[in-house]
């Protein structure tokens, strides 16, 4: 089951730091990081019926 | 797939000289059971096959032998147990070469190296490399051999068909040879006559799927000096050779370089030596010494027929699908079908079992090859990505693989070819929870060392009855088929157990004649097995 109930302690600063990772990089090299921060993370879940839901969710957002 | 630079009637080897029979004479057609077009490697399995098992068998080639030129390189594992089953997989074990170290790299970076590390156990390696004409003709030797046993096979060479008519009963078939044309009737025609397949397109059928069209250089080298048996990919050469480029050797100090050329290239162009040695120099780079030693271009495509049975012709190999290259899928499947198919039309040839029984045939390997194009497919989008954010993650796995495992696994530079399991066949009897999914129903057998050698090389010609552990009968006749006993036991046999007992004390195996699995139990029960077995002929 995806959790989609607030789980970040702090959300201010987790934002902050995704924001921040970012630094200094060109458009191009930003979506490189975002496309190995999503691998990253897809590993780290694991669970397939998980993904499958935050893709979903994530693919509603660009609103088809 | 077209194949820009063969000389159609140049052979390798000249296996089966074109000679005048009495046949062609003849006023009425000769009949004959089994009538196979295309002495490839699939039509060599078939013919082998079925007349080992004693069905007369009349083969037909246009040509006499191998054409030159390369083709198949990689052959898997389950190939090999498949000819070996037919008596023809040591001398390819022996001529091929075996590789385990491969090297992954992206542009000019070299990203990372795996080692293969097969699971031991089994007679036979997860794959050689071994040119195809070498692997026809060990097929070949093994009909000559097949022969001098009395096996009822015939190869006529020059023989091309021209019109295949079903009349109802049989299929008619005109043949042209260097002695004008003749005809045959078959009761039944397996068409093994490749990619082109002349028969598909004599019965106006269709040969649908998505096209993949791409030029790849394939170049022959031969190394002068020593270099090390390994397989190395590229994504997106440095050398700018398209989107990928492949290197790996063959017997005979020959190696196999690849290059994915893309969609407009001058073919002529791209083949002149000083052209082709300026890629290959790129690749190898500036001191490594060879010569070229056979180079063409191809391209390749995705795709199959409809269906793989029409009444009494029946398509199998590149005739009723075509593959991408990447996973060297095409005459491993291939070899599949025919294994497949040939227990299965012996059974239908004696009466043993309904002609519906070559139904399955079409099911399970339709399903072998719709898994096999979504492995192509898969490996194809991974290597020439179809969008921007596709290339995108694509090389976000390159950069990660250079540290992280999991992205390796991720990496798709062609899966192994692997055989299918037929899970959901109507063939398939009951299955066991306790024992492991690998050896489940509709699974090919896994090998595994037993006390009088390799478990594959125990079971016989027809169905067979594994025991672990079990008690049952030496025989059990049933259904017009006599069921012989394989008795083993897992003491001392860790293979064994992690492979077919799993959980279970004991098991109980019904196996094919294709050595695949149709159904297990606990322990022996006659009736139970006696239902499978009528279902695994399709006689239920
Ligand atoms: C560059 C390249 C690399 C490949 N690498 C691999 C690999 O590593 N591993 C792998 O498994 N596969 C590989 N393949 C695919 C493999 O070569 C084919 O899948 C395989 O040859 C198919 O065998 P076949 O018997 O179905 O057809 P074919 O080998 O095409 O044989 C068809 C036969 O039918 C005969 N014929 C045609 N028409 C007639 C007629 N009218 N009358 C009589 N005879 C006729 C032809 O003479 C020919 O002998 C590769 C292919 C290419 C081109």
């Amino acid at each position: 089951m995806l959790n989609t109930d607030p789980n970040l302690p702090d959300p201010d600063e987790a934002y902050a730091r995704l924001i921040a990772a970012h630094d200094g990089l060109s458009e191009a090299e930003s979506h490189a990081m975002n496309a190995r921060l999503v691998l990253i993370l897809m590993n780290h879940i694991g669970d397939r019926t998980v993904l499958d839901e935050a893709l979903r969710l994530a693919r509603e957002g660009a609103g088809s | 797939m077209t194949d820009r630079g063969t000389d159609q009637y140049r052979q390798v080897f000249r296996l089966y000289p074109y000679a005048k029979l009495p046949d062609q004479q003849s006023a009425l057609p000769v009949r004959h059971p089994v009538v196979v077009v295309g002495a490839g490697p699939v039509g060599l399995a078939v013919a082998l096959d079925l007349s080992r098992q004693g069905v007369p068998v009349l083969l037909l080639d246009e040509a006499e032998g191998p054409g030159i030129g390369s083709r198949a390189l990689c052959f898997a594992k389950r190939t090999l147990e498949i000819c070996d089953r037919l008596g023809a997989a040591e001398a390819m074990v022996a001529k091929g070469v075996e590789w385990n170290l491969g090297k992954v790299f992206h542009d000019d970076r070299l990203l990372y190296e795996f080692n293969l590390l097969p699971e031991s156990g089994h007679a036979f390696p997860a794959f050689i490399n071994l040119q195809q004409p070498w692997f026809e003709k060990f097929l070949h030797d093994a009909i000559r051999a097949a022969q001098a046993d009395g096996a009822p096979i015939r190869i006529r060479g020059r023989n091309r068909v021209e019109a295949v008519t079903p009349a109802g009963d049989h299929v008619s078939v005109e043949i042209s040879t260097p002695d004008g044309p003749y005809h045959v009737e078959a009761d039944w025609l397996i068409a093994c006559d490749g990619a082109r397949s002349p028969v598909r397109h004599m019965l106006g059928l269709g040969f649908e799927g998505r096209v993949f069209e791409d030029n790849f250089l394939i170049a022959d080298v031969r190394m002068k000096g020593d270099f090390p048996t390994e397989r190395w990919f590229w994504f997106e050469p440095h050398f700018k050779s398209g989107d990928s480029a492949l290197l790996h050797r063959q017997p005979d100090d020959i190696w196999r370089i690849d290059f994915q050329l893309g969609w407009n290239i001058d073919r002529d162009k791209e083949l002149e030596p000083a052209n082709i040695r300026a890629r290959v120099d790129a690749m190898l780079g500036p001191d490594v010494e060879y010569e070229l030693d056979w180079c063409s271009i191809y391209t390749f495509q995705c795709r199959r027929m409809e269906k793989f049975r029409h009444d009494r012709v029946i398509f199998a190999g590149d005739s009723a699908h075509q593959l991408s290259p990447f996973g060297a899928r095409g005459a491993n499947s291939g070899i599949q079908d025919a294994d497949n198919l040939c227990w299965k039309l012996k059974l239908v040839l004696e009466g043993v079992a309904p002609d519906t029984l070559l139904d399955s045939y079409e099911a399970e390997r339709i399903q072998a090859a719709d898994e096999n194009i979504l492995h192509s497919t898969r490996s194809t989008d991974f290597i020439t990505p179809k969008s921007p954010v596709s290339r995108l993650f694509r090389n976000a796995v390159l950069d990660l693989a250079e540290q992280l495992p999991f992205a390796r696994g991720m990496v798709n530079s062609g899966r192994l070819s692997t055989p299918c399991i037929h899970d959901g066949s109507a063939l398939n009897g009951p299955d066991h929870s306790a024992m492991p999914r690998r050896s489940r129903p509709g699974s090919p057998c896994p090998d595994a060392p037993v006390e009088a050698g390799w478990l594959l090389r125990q079971l016989g010609p027809g169905f067979t009855l594994m025991t672990i552990d079990a008690e049952a009968p030496e025989t059990l006749s049933a259904h017009g088929l006599t069921v012989a006993r394989l008795a083993l036991t897992a003491r001392g046999n860790e293979a064994l157990r992690e492979r077919y007992l799993g959980k279970a004390a004991s098991a109980v195996y019904l196996i094919r004649p294709d050595r695949h699995i149709a159904a297990r139990w606990k322990s022996f029960d006659e009736s139970a097995i006696g239902a499978a077995l009528a279902r695994a002929i399709a006689r239920e």
